[in-house]
């Protein structure tokens, strides 16, 4: 392969392999500049940019960004590649697939979209995204359609389900419950009741397994509930024989990355097949979660690439991708403000970087979700997350994260509220899961219009509810 | 848990206390449309905002100093020259400023003031856990204390090396959470020299009474681990934690 070479505004820029050239094509961020391979000026982003556009899609399939014999994900990647999905766009440039979606998300053709998912590369979708401005991000995400389910149906059109997030800094029972009962009585928890344990204690992961299952099976909520301990406790939980729906498990795109979390692709199918085997599933069987977040291989030192230059951080993150694919989840969500302003300096990196993962993710098929979330460090506040959230529902995100007052306790930092996601749904007319709405009717949760009431203590559904956090 | 699911609602007039009662989370919050009402938004803003003036509050020598009378103590800066490159670039944080130089002390212990994430918490607390630590490790020589700008933990090794000390405890801001933004860390490396892993660390966290650990709890702890990683001729994982490190319910 040679070097690639760009004139704009009078310089030659030169991009010595496919690596360097996504990476600096790619917006700016801070991760990128830690890592040593963003754009150095404006002008040299732009030209990085005009090259990739002129490339063929089946250029990724040629060329590596991570090399196919080092490399498990890169393997899984080709491997997988669907040829006969790839078709009807295997003959488009970047640029051309850029303006071939666009053209088919203003007319609405969901289907065509939505089955390229088997052909489409993460470094495709990737590259791709990097033409994008957040407008096409969210024009082309909303007509990507992804149906996944277990016990509730999720990314139907003019849905917005939400992940509740429980957690408590030393996961007591009625601590969790507590903020259990209070998001069920915002109307969130429909996509899962998803419980981050303090510590990855089989006995503990356990307990908080059978005290979700409790809750779930007591009110007959049609959800599931997840603990999110590593998939090898996950394990043990199944074989001491704990109610679980689903296998959880932080993903990354290359194997180091992936060494790191302590996981391969063995282990994860492994447990997924344990899931399975339960048959908890009502309207669906996707058995797995997973989540992934922009910088998770930098921070590992995992990010390099063929020849050993580092790759960028989107890039890794539509990789990581490709593993969660693999594995049929229920759910995917990126971390987006998590990881610290090393990685996300602001409110516009944050927002912009939310809105890549979650159109790479759709385009690659997967029910993609966001936390939406920040943390002190960071140049980002409520005014950011709003933004980012809305443009995500206007997006047709799957799910939001939710905790209660936007604090989460156990992790501290800050996610979005129930009431975030109440305005979400308010201010853009969407709608909870199908089957989660019609419990919250039969608990007379609902206003006349479908709204979520404002309840008063002595309602019965709040006596109810109540009855399960006092101690 | 079936007792979780299982008792009576309690008495009393306020069913929603049940909620606020068994968690430090937001719970019931109430709402006004789908909006928090103005006095929880507010709380929120509240917490959000000292979070943010303890990342952002420069590190003032004059108060470490006020409260270490008669100690020497030096000034260095890392080689983040302010701090949103602090914030950006933490391999600049863990390296001194280009021309830094120390004396060579050849001493058992170096200790180096860092802000860290947390500026306020080395205001509040790092010159009372240093005496606490100090008056805990007679017959240790200990070189001049040093005042870290945009500091990372792992500049600590930079100084120790610097100086010549055969350990380095760095004492650093921690990263404010909303409820916590004034905790201060504690990390012992043996034999400090720029390369160290975490995983040749031990860290005493949150720091921070009358909330979190004392300061006499912390001193007990790091001394200890001094003596334990002095025998051992190393710190880290090797190493075991003699005390707790955390007492309970701090969570």
């Amino acid at each position: 392969m040679s070097a690639r070479r760009g004139t704009i505004g009078g310089h030659t820029y030169e991009f010595p392999t496919l690596v360097e050239l996504m990476a600096k094509a790619t917006p700016a961020r801070s991760g990128d500049v830690l890592a040593g391979c963003a754009a150095e000026s404006a002008e040299e982003r732009v030209a990085a940019q005009t090259l990739l556009a002129d490339l063929p899609l089946t250029t990724f399939l040629d060329e590596q960004v991570v090399g196919y014999d080092e490399d498990d994900v890169t393997r899984l990647i080709l491997d997988t590649h669907d040829r006969a999905a790839f078709a009807p766009v295997a003959s488009l440039t970047v640029g051309e697939f850029r303006d071939r979606l666009l053209a088919w998300a203003a007319a609405g053709d969901e289907a065509a979209i939505s089955a390229l998912a088997p052909g489409l590369t993460p470094e495709m979708v990737a590259a791709t995204s990097k033409l994008m401005r957040n407008a096409d991000l969210v024009a082309v995400g909303r007509r990507t359609r992804v149906v996944t389910g277990l016990r509730s149906t999720l990314g139907l059109p003019g849905r917005l389900t939400s992940r509740l997030q429980p957690n408590h800094p030393t996961d007591d029972p009625l601590g969790v419950t507590a903020s259990v009962v209070d998001g069920l009585l915002s109307g969130c928890g429909d996509a899962v009741i998803g419980i981050n344990p303090a510590t990855d204690s089989p006995a503990r992961t356990v307990a908080l397994l059978e005290l979700a299952d409790e809750v779930i099976t007591r009110y007959g909520i049609p959800t599931q509930s997840c603990v999110l301990a590593h998939v090898t406790t996950t394990l043990r939980a199944l074989e001491a024989g704990a109610p679980v729906d689903l296998v959880f498990q932080s993903v990354a795109g290359t194997q180091p990355a992936n060494r790191g979390f302590g996981v391969t692709l063995d282990l994860l199918a492994e447990a997924r097949a344990g899931a399975l085997a339960l048959g908890r599933g009502t309207v669906g069987s996707n058995v797995t979660y997973f989540e992934t977040g922009q910088g998770s291989a930098l921070s590992a030192d995992a990010h390099r690439g063929v020849g050993g230059r580092p790759v960028d951080q989107q890039t890794l993150e539509a990789r990581a991708y490709a593993v969660a694919r693999q594995f049929a989840p229920l759910l995917v969500n990126t971390v987006v403000g998590f990881i610290g302003p090393e990685y996300l300096y602001d409110g516009k990196q944050v927002l912009r970087a939310g809105l890549e993962d979650h159109f790479c993710g759709k385009l690659l098929g997967l029910p993609m979700g966001v936390d939406v979330c920040y943390t002190n460090h960071a140049e980002v506040d409520g005014d950011d997350t709003d933004s980012l959230m809305l443009l995500l529902g206007a997006a047709g995100v799957t799910f939001l994260i939710a905790v209660p007052g936007a604090d989460d306790v156990m992790l501290h930092y800050q996610s979005l509220s129930f009431s975030d996601v109440l305005t979400t749904r308010s201010v853009l007319g969407l709608r909870p899961a199908p089957e989660f709405e019609a419990w919250l009717a039969r608990m007379d949760l609902l206003d006349d219009d479908g709204r979520v009431r404002e309840l008063t203590a002595d309602a019965p559904a709040a006596r109810a509810l109540l009855a399960a956090a006092s101690g | 848990m079936n007792s979780a699911l299982d008792a009576p609602l309690p008495p009393g007039d306020d069913p929603w206390a049940v909620l606020r009662a068994a968690t430090r989370a937001r719970v019931a919050l109430g709402r006004t449309g789908d909006a928090l009402p103005t006095a929880r938004e507010l709380e929120f803003r509240a917490a959000h905002a000292a979070a943010r003036d303890a990342v952002h509050q420069p590190l003032d020598p004059a108060l470490v100093r006020g409260r270490l009378p008669g100690v020497e103590l030096l000034e260095v800066h890392s080689a983040a020259p302010d701090r949103a490159t602090y914030l950006q670039r933490p391999d600049l944080g863990r390296q001194l400023a280009p021309g830094t130089v120390l004396p060579r002390a050849e001493a058992d212990l170096a200790v180096v003031i860092a802000d860290g994430l947390s500026p306020r918490a080395v205001h509040e607390h790092a010159a009372e856990l240093t005496t606490a630590l100090l008056d805990r490790l007679p017959g240790w020589t200990v070189a001049p204390f040093v005042l870290a700008h945009q500091a990372r933990v792992a500049l600590g090794d930079a100084v120790g090396e610097a100086l010549g000390a055969r350990a380095v405890v760095v004492l650093i801001g921690e990263r404010p959470g909303l409820s916590s933004v004034d905790s201060l860390g504690v990390y012992l490396t043996w034999d400090p020299r720029p390369g160290r892993a975490d995983s040749e660390r031990n860290c005493v966290s949150n720091v921070r009474p009358p909330h979190g650990l004392s300061y006499a709890q912390a001193a007990d702890t790091v001394a200890a681990l001094l003596a334990a990683a002095r025998e051992l001729g190393a710190s880290g994982v090797v190493l075991k934690d003699e005390g707790p490190a955390l007492p309970a319910g701090t969570g």
